[in-house]
């Protein structure tokens, strides 16, 4: 192989997937400026966050046509993301995602095909989060809140969940997203409740049969 | 950490871009997620296009269309068009997400315990 000196650089930090993954899911950790996304993805990855970027017109679509990175209307949006080696075939991929509304185009376009989502809360600044919850309910993608806890908790999960509106099935939690277990917890609560989603969506099918 | 690195793909005159790709705004058939895993199955020929070459070299182990992006530092929209061209030129095979859960249709329980398990081994 004909070695290239910017590669090895690239390569030699890399941790490469098993050669039998085949099959890699998503979940994307949403949340207002600084909340803590890229720590808590940090946190549980096998890799250290990387960065990459997507461009895409205003109606949504990520561009097939390289003449609309050229054209003014087209945005660039900069995410990051880390990956944890599930079993020899599975892969889980973690998306921080921008929680300002501006960029609400990327997150439908990161959404699809998602598990599930981590609304990481910070509740200095609550009303950040709105948005996103919003966003997730109309999108039908399941999610759990996860708050983030920068300075000791000053309100009770019970303020927290009154202030936010979350109707009492979705799981909130709170997290210190430099954490390694703690950001793990986080996670396995949201498969919980994807399964309990799961198992219920079950039954009814059964029972309509 | 938080701090983006510098990637050439970044703040880059979009006419370098428009040439990585000669320009062509074909949008490939196969459409890929952002985790399709891309495994190399030939070889980079020499005198192949720097950028198919690296993308190669990169995929020798699976790896996910996203990962590809940030290591090459080019936006995801490029890379999936290079990608197009290796996989039609057949130099590389695509492991594509089995299931997209939906509003009518979440994941199976089996595959939601691999996960869960997977998880509670970290
Ligand atoms: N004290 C404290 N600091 C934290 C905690 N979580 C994150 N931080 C810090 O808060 C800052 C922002 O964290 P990031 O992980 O970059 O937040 P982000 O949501 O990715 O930020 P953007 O991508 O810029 O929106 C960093 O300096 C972190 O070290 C926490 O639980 N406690
Ligand atoms: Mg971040």
């Amino acid at each position: 192989m004909v070695s290239n000196s910017s590669d090895t650089v690239v390569l030699a930090h890399r941790v490469p997937l098993r050669s039998t993954a085949e099959n890699a899911l998503k979940i994307v950790v949403v949340g207002g400026f600084g909340v803590g996304k890229t720590t808590l993805v940090g946190a549980v990855s096998e890799i250290r966050p990387l960065n990459t970027e997507e461009t895409m017109t205003r109606a949504g679509e990520g561009i097939d046509d390289l003449s609309a990175v050229r054209d003014k209307r087209s945005t660039t949006v900069a995410f990051d993301f880390g990956r944890i080696t599930l079993n020899d075939q599975h892969v889980l991929y973690l998306f921080g995602a921008p929680g300002q509304e501006r960029f609400w185009f990327l997150w439908d376009r990161l959404f699809s095909g998602a598990l599930g989502a981590v609304v990481l809360v910070d509740t200095r600044r609550l009303e950040e989060s709105w948005y996103a919850i919003d966003r997730l309910e109309q999108h039908g993608t399941p999610f759990v809140v996860a708050r983030n806890n920068f300075d000791g908790p000053a309100h009770t999960l019970a303020e927290v969940r009154a202030a936010l509106d979350l109707p009492d099935h979705v799981p909130l939690v709170d997290c210190d997203a430099r954490d390694r277990e703690s950001s793990k917890q986080v996670l396995i609560e949201l498969l919980r409740h994807l399964h309990r989603l799961a198992e219920a969506q079950r039954a009814v099918v059964e029972e309509t049969l | 950490m938080n701090a983006p690195r510098n990637l050439p793909g970044r703040d880059e005159d979009p006419d370098r871009l428009y040439t990585v790709t000669k320009g062509r705004s074909r949008p490939p058939e196969h459409a890929f997620d952002l985790v399709t895993l891309i495994v190399t199955e030939r070889e980079a020929a020499p005198g192949m296009q720097s950028e198919h070459a690296r993308i190669l070299r990169l995929c020798a182990t699976p790896t996910a269309v996203v990962e590809v992006a940030a290591e090459l530092g080019l936006p995801v929209s490029v890379v999936k068009i290079l990608l197009g061209d290796l996989l039609e030129a057949g130099t590389i095979t695509a492991r594509h997400p089995r299931f997209a859960p939906n509003k009518a249709r979440l994941p199976d329980l089996d595959m939601l315990k691999q996960v869960l398990h997977g998880l509670q081994q970290l």
